[in-house]
């Protein structure tokens, strides 16, 4: 029989359409950031079959479900361990994580710093739209002071955490902010993350069209200033980072702050993984190493 | 049990109780001797008491009995301690400078050690120690050379010098000895096999090799720290990814991850981490993902007695996580059986798709036990069950992760695999692995679902064998014990056939399933039930009667941290059967 060689065709945006439609608000900042996202995954060509796509819990989460990859919709807050797990045991897959501000900073806050020190190879991007929305519009931990919500009523007197400068802090090998707004801005970013060989980190504004009434498109819009428009700034420059991460008011910094490549990732520096990833090993263990194991014990 | 011959050796943490220890297991398991060892112990580095027991003889030594045959007191508290547990025929070897001896039972030879004048104490420290050791082995009747091969061994990798200064301080002991002290009555011999010698969390770990698990993570905590230990060192030589992570949510989170991969991954922790893991048990239910947790049981509640063993989690076992799911759960019998389980266990939570649970606790974790080293089986059957790994077979887009079956157990397509994409999920999900949660609630859908998840209960009972009867079919009393009081029951059993009272025992290896309907059969014609268990509730007690409405006649429960001693539970069943009481709290009397 002869073997038909087909030339596989190019994926384009509706190789990536997932089975559901999103259940998000008309208007949420998440359609954007999943149109960026199914965009850099067309344009850097990577097969559907090849990602896994690991989220927590909340709107945002919802986000394997409308997208064609495997996917793992796990529990809130443990997206990060869930999604270092699957690195670790098949290096060879392209993992994004996707969630929102409450499931990666506040319950999963533990999971984050150390999931940057670590310095997994995958790519987490926060839909940060500074309120719980899923369960009706409660304080987040990126809320800014002040804020009225129904679980502050009298407004928020807990300051915010800032996302970028943490991970900055925590050793972040890649660090990047983004505006569901700028489709285009964000799209790139997503593929030099995921491009990027260690933890890549993307904090993303994605408004809340329902229950944040202070952070909405239109308050970001003239606001955001792309780090790339300014060509004096240096990304490999990490106190510079630090710097430009506090910045927040009239003018609030997108793009890139950060990215340092001379660190390897969590499965470079393993020694286990150098001769291939740990689901292609076999089941049984090298008998000579067995024998080894008991006789240390005789 | 035929002859055997303990050895207590206590002292303040830092006092080096642990070598002698380790010396002494080595000679005895080369001598083809069985050993059983048990290290009483307090969360503490430095001071505090340490009291380790090895017990040992020619037939397998299963607890670590009742009295001593021979004590070497580190300091002055152990002596006044544990003299008393001395019994006729045994010896006290201590250091005559420091140490003064106490009032010792009749027919117990105490023997003071000249220490300063027979070693050079400013230059070795632990001079008491090893004189000691020489001292036993003279009086135990072994020759000197099985000591100086372990000293060598023991201290050789520091440097020659540092073994060359403790044999002759060893040889200066044993010399002493038999010069100026009584030989023991009884003089191990030496038995033509070998053993190997391993904690239970080594075994554990090392059934986890055996198993064929790839990914191993853990947050340290006593007493299942030793498995991280094993797997810290050894992951590499063995091709296995061993991760130390945050906290146990982490933990079990990256183990269901690195499972979902399509990999064997295991985890261990002690209560306090398994009440962590519990939401993400239900994840691995529900998701279908399947993972080994296991759960070294230590004194709860809360951070509890961080160093002694209880058998109190097993409620925390049965009823972690939210919402009716499948699960297993066993509890290792011995040492031996930490290790045969998780080859066992990892076949069925394969199968099924479900988290397997083992019940392990201090005793066998941190105990040491000799075993027979064809048990250790490398290469034991691995059944992955239905994966698929590569993209022969169903057609692109057909394909649905949990797809209604009549087992329950649908095939799991693991990432990576063209064709076979789709989403497994914490919420309650279509067969295709579509939410059915939020926007497309659907109360037929969700009941199918719960229904075919839990059909396996079904199959994972049939694989499963029952419990089984050990002992007369016709007892006075029947002994019901779980998980490691195997042993301590075993020898209870024959000290009361020794005093004339018959007793067999249905020691319980699988918790869930139960087998009820099999354990109420084997219980049927039982004369008297006693329920033993090392907890203040009889959690055992509860969940058996709760599974099958069956009352036990009475109970023996010991929650003070220590393990059950075999006169224990034969006085216990004694005054049971005497009628003074149905509940029985033995006291330790063991003072650590």
């Amino acid at each position: 029989m002869a073997t038909i060689v087909e030339t596989p065709k190019p994926l384009t945006t509706a190789d990536f359409k997932g089975r559901v439609d999103p259940d998000w608000c008309p208007g949420c900042g998440d359609f954007g950031v999943l149109a960026a996202v199914q965009k850099a995954l067309v344009e850097l060509q990577i097969p559907n079959h090849q990602i896994v796509t690991v989220s927590g819990i909340g709107c945002s989460s919802n986000f394997p479900g409308f997208i064609e990859t495997y996917g793992m919709h796990t529990l809130h807050g443990r997206s990060l361990p869930v999604a270092t797990g699957v690195k670790m045991a098949n290096h060879e897959l392209t993992v994004l994580v996707t969630g929102g501000d409450g499931d990666g900073f506040g319950i999963g806050g533990n999971h984050f710093t150390h999931t940057i020190r670590k310095n997994v190879d995958l790519t987490y991007i926060v839909m940060d739209n500074q309120i719980y929305g899923l369960t009706t519009g409660q304080t987040s931990p990126t809320s800014r002071l002040g804020m009225k919500t129904k679980s502050a009523p009298y407004g928020n007197i807990e300051s915010p955490i800032n996302p970028i400068t943490m991970a900055l802090a925590a050793g972040a090998t890649f660090v990047a902010r983004g505006f569901s707004g700028e489709q285009k801005h964000l799209t790139d970013l997503l593929k030099q993350a995921i491009q990027h060989k260690g933890f890549s980190f993307i904090d993303v504004f994605s408004p809340c069209v329902t229950y944040n009434k202070d952070n909405t498109f239109q308050w970001f819009r003239p606001r955001v200033k792309k780090l790339e428009d300014d060509a004096s700034y240096d990304a490999s420059h990490w106190l510079a980072a630090i710097e430009k991460s506090t910045l927040w008011g009239d003018e609030i910094p997108i793009g890139k702050f950060f990215e340092r490549t001379d660190l390897p990732s969590l499965h470079e520096a393993e020694p286990v993984t150098q001769h291939g990833t740990m689901v292609s090993r076999p089941e049984h263990i090298d008998p000579a190493a067995a024998q080894a194991f008991i006789d240390e014990l005789m | 049990m035929s002859h055997t011959f303990t050895i207590g050796i206590g002292g303040a943490a830092g006092q080096g109780v642990a070598t002698p220890g380790d010396i002494f297991a080595k000679i005895f398991s080369r001598r083809g001797l069985h050993l059983n060892a048990y290290n009483a112990y307090q969360s503490i580095i430095r001071g505090g008491h340490t009291f380790l027991m090895i017990r040992t003889g020619p037939e397998p030594v299963t607890n670590m009995g009742d009295s001593l045959d021979l004590l070497i007191p580190l300091n002055q508290d152990t002596m006044d301690r544990h003299l008393g547990l001395l019994r006729a025929g045994g010896a006290c070897i201590y250091n005559a400078d420091t140490i003064k001896p106490g009032q010792a039972a009749q027919g117990v030879q105490l023997c003071p050690l000249p220490v300063s004048t027979l070693a050079d104490i400013t230059r070795n420290k632990v001079a008491q120690n090893t004189l000691a050791m020489g001292a036993a082995l003279s009086m135990m009747g072994i020759g000197f050379n099985a000591l100086e091969s372990v000293i060598v061994e023991q201290f050789g990798r520091k440097a020659a010098s540092v073994a060359e200064e403790n044999i002759a301080v060893a040889r200066a002991g044993y010399d002493y000895a038999t010069k100026n002290f009584k030989p023991f009555a009884y003089s191990l011999p030496i038995v033509d096999t070998k053993y190997a010698v391993l904690s239970g969390n080594t075994a554990l770990a090392m059934g986890g090799a055996a198993a064929g698990v790839k990914f191993y993570c853990a947050y340290p905590m006593s007493p299942s720290t030793g498995v991280l230990h094993w797997f810290a060192a050894n992951g590499r030589k063995a091709g296995i990814m061993v991760r130390q992570v945050e906290d146990e949510i982490g933990v079990v989170n990256m183990t269901i991850g690195a499972a979902q991969a399509g990999v064997r991954a295991m985890c261990a922790t002690s209560g306090g981490g398994f009440a962590l893991m519990s939401e993400a048990l239900g994840l691995s239910a529900m998701a279908e993902i399947p993972i080994v947790v296991i759960d070294c049981q230590r004194a709860g509640p809360s951070t509890g007695v961080p160093t002694k063993t209880e058998q109190g989690d097993l409620w925390q076992m049965l009823g972690a996580a939210f919402g009716d799911y499948p699960r297993v759960i066993a509890a290792p019998l011995d040492i031996g059986d930490c290790f045969t389980l998780i080859p066992e266990i990892f076949n069925i939570v394969d199968k099924f798709q479900v988290p397997g649970l083992v019940l392990c606790d201090l005793l066998l974790s941190e105990g040491r036990l000799s075993v027979d080293p064809k048990i250790l089986d490398f290469a034991p059957p691995i059944d992955r069950g239905e994966m698929i790994t590569s993209p022969n077979g169903h057609a692109e887009g057909g394909y649905k992760r949990y797809l209604i079956t009549e087992s329950g157990v649908s095939p799991r397509a693991i990432p990576g695999v063209p064709g076979y994409t789709h989403v497994v999920s914490s919420d309650e999900h279509d067969e295709d692995g579509v939410l059915i949660s939020d926007m497309y609630t659907n109360a037929t859908k969700r009941r199918a679902m719960m229904e075919k998840r839990m059909r396996k209960e079904a199959g994972i009972a049939a694989a499963v064998p029952p419990p089984r009867l050990q002992g007369p079919k016709d007892a006075d009393v029947t002994l019901i014990g779980w998980g490691s009081t195997q042993g301590v029951i075993e020898e209870a059993r024959a000290q009361l056939a020794q005093q004339g009272i018959t007793a067999n025992q249905l020691q319980i290896r699988w918790i869930v399933p139960l087998h009820g309907e099999a354990i109420l059969d084997q219980l049927r014609n039982a004369k008297r039930t006693i329920i033993v268990e090392n907890n203040y509730s009889g959690q055992f007690a509860r969940y058996l009667r709760s599974e099958t409405s069956f009352v036990a006649d009475g109970h023996i429960r010991k929650y003070d941290g220590e393990p059950f001693m075999p006169h224990h539970i034969v006085e216990a069943v004694r005054e049971q059967l005497a009628g003074d009481t149905q509940l029985s709290v033995p006291a330790h009397e063991i003072m650590v």
